[in-house]
């Protein structure tokens, strides 16, 4: 028998007195993957991950963490479970030692000294371990709120939007930081807004749209599915009118450059650069863009059709 | 196969010693003393002034009826609301405490950290009842103490006040709960503390006996299940009450019952919390 997926969901709906949250989405995440969950506003991304959390009480379906219900079995799939909430809260009363510390009970760990240390180390956040979390600036507080879903050291991480507010400096240490813990054989879970940190972390992807997962795919899958190339070219004068062959890909022009769009796997790209060589005009500079997953996702909400109600 | 399907970890996993359901002591424990340094971290407003509050209640009253009024045989006036004063304010501590823990965590947001925990509905309701009876009782000595300067307070029956004290902070502990999970405002607790908690612990034969009130109040009195924890909590003392010492002690556990059954059943659901 195979282990159970780090998660597993299957036909979870949600709904909310007036709206359908979540409608029936099926997903397993394998242990030691690096997950994306992506989706615009209001997508279903925070109410995937607080059912799993076991903030939010689903309708129907199931959820399990390592095939601990997290409902009936909450103790364990929470135990398993670390999370980082979109909302930046905090509790005034106490230090950031005080609050990891505490936290840690919760866990059942009574010394967790070094991990602790180890985290406000790794997280920057060592010279302001006996501040009051009051006196914490809101990205300092994003770190604790981090620090905390770690104190148990559980093999699942959900990180929701942690890097929203947080400067470029800080946003590159936390990348760091999540990639180690996921080498280190953890699963983690990432939502993000951010589409090139998705494309940076994660192996797999999964978009959530209005309640449902419209795609669900490996990463590099997902941009190979975006086959067009957009070409830059630069010329040394204006290169005049263009011949038929080339007229159809024109997706823009400026001041003695050419862009042209093409799909890789219908067009010659050959054709179109001997096309481009007898144009009465040198080529000076020449570039090609991949699709990103940028791309990608304004390209498969877009035939989903978003702005449909 | 033979190969590992488990990727290897460097740390090490958590603790499976989770067992699926009971009590659990670390978390408990963690939460207890949370809420006990939470209150502690504010004593000035948490014990101070309520002991300052009992001990203008004891100098005004002792003084202004001192002399008029003797409720029973060999018991100064002054000496006869000391009991009522303490457990008044054990009472209204203790409905304190968890209420304004759990509506500041609710409105804070910060809620969502023991939301997240593997702690379960017993296991919070042990942790924040306990505290609320710390406070109460912690409030309640600091005015045993300073009155004991003040004033000879005999105490004959010492279990009957322990019962009482813990009866009494335990069910307010447990109905600040039901009152901390149902508000959704710091308004909607202290209209809970104003027009609920205060008058009827106010009410509740702390400066008279029953017995010299007009029957239709003496009947009211006898509804209000304070008016029984402060009875059977002064007969600790005194050994003597206006109704049978047991009799109080069957309304108080009812009352701590009651609402404790009540608390426990709202966290298990989640009401208001886990949406
Ligand atoms: N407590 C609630 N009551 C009613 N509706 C809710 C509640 N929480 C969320 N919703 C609705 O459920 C839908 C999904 O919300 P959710 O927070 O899961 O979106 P999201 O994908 O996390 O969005 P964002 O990117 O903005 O964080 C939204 O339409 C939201 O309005
Ligand atoms: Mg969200």
């Amino acid at each position: 028998m195979s282990p159970p997926p780090a998660v597993w969901v299957s036909g979870l709906r949600k709904a909310y007195a007036s709206h359908l949250a979540l409608a029936g989405v099926d997903l397993a995440i394998p242990e030691g993957e690096f997950f994306g969950l992506l989706g615009p506003n209001g997508a279903g991304k925070s109410t995937l991950i607080n059912i799993l959390a076991g903030m939010v009480h689903r309708s129907s379906g199931r959820a399990e963490i390592f095939g601990f219900d997290v409902e009936r079995d909450f103790r364990r799939s929470r135990q398993m479970l670390g999370v980082v909430p979109q909302e930046l809260a905090y509790d005034p009363f106490f230090t950031v030692r005080e609050f990891l510390r505490l936290q840690s009970g919760y866990f059942g760990l009574r010394h967790n000294d070094d991990w602790i240390d180890e985290l406000m180390a790794e997280l920057d956040l060592a010279d302001k371990a006996d501040a009051n979390l009051r006196s914490l600036s809101g990205g300092m507080k994003r770190r604790v709120l981090i620090a905390q879903a770690l104190v148990h050291r559980p093999p699942v991480v959900v990180l929701d939007e942690p890097t929203a507010g947080v400067d470029v400096e800080l946003r590159q240490g936390l990348w760091r930081f999540m990639r180690r813990y996921n080498q280190e054989g953890h699963t983690v879970i990432l939502t993000t807004h951010y589409l090139e940190e998705a494309e940076e972390l994660c192996s797999r992807i999964g978009i959530l749209q209005r309640g449902r997962l419209i795609a669900l795919d490996a990463k590099d899958h997902l941009l190979a599915r975006f086959t067009w190339r957009v070409l830059t070219v630069t010329f040394d004068k204006d290169p005049g009118p263009l011949p038929e062959t080339l007229a159809g890909f024109l997706s823009g022009a400026g001041e003695n450059t050419l862009v042209l769009r093409l799909d890789q796997s219908r067009h010659s790209l050959g054709a179109v650069l001997t096309a481009l060589q007898d144009l009465p005009a040198q080529i000076l500079d020449l570039h090609v863009q991949e699709p990103d997953l940028e791309d990608a996702f304004t390209d498969i909400l877009g035939n989903m059709g978003l702005e449909q109600p | 196969m033979n190969e590992p399907t488990r990727s290897t970890h460097t740390l090490p996993a958590p603790p499976l010693m989770t067992p699926a359901a009971g009590l659990r002591f670390t978390p408990t424990w963690t939460l207890f003393y949370k809420e006990v340094l939470r209150f502690g971290k504010v004593w000035l407003q948490t014990v101070a002034a309520p002991l300052v509050t009992t001990l203008l209640y004891l100098v005004v009253f002792g003084h202004a009826l001192g002399g008029r009024i003797s409720v029973y045989p060999g018991v100064s006036y002054t000496a006869f609301i000391v009991p009522g004063l303490m457990m008044m304010a054990v009472l209204q501590n203790a409905f304190a405490n968890s209420s304004s823990s759990l509506i500041q965590a609710k409105v804070t947001g910060n809620i969502v950290f023991l939301l997240l925990s593997p702690l379960g509905p017993g296991e919070i309701f042990v942790a924040m009842t306990a505290a609320s009876i710390v406070r109460g009782v912690v409030v309640g000595l600091a005015i045993l103490i300073l009155a004991l300067f003040y004033l000879h307070l005999p105490v004959i029956h010492p279990l009957w006040v322990l019962v009482f004290t813990l009866l009494g902070a335990g069910g307010m502990g447990a109905l600040g709960l039901i009152a901390g999970l149902w508000a959704e405002k710091f308004d909607q607790i202290a209209g809970f503390q104003n027009f609920l908690i205060m008058p009827l612990t106010f009410l509740a034969g702390v400066f008279y006996s029953v017995h010299s009130l007009p029957p239709a109040w003496r009947k009211i009195s006898l509804i209000n299940p304070f008016f029984y924890v402060i009875d059977g909590f002064r007969y600790g003392f005194f050994a003597a009450s206006d109704i049978s010492v047991w009799l109080c002690l069957a309304v108080s556990a009812a009352f701590a019952a009651v609402t404790s059954f009540l608390a426990w059943r709202l966290l298990r659901s989640g009401y208001k919390l886990r949406q």
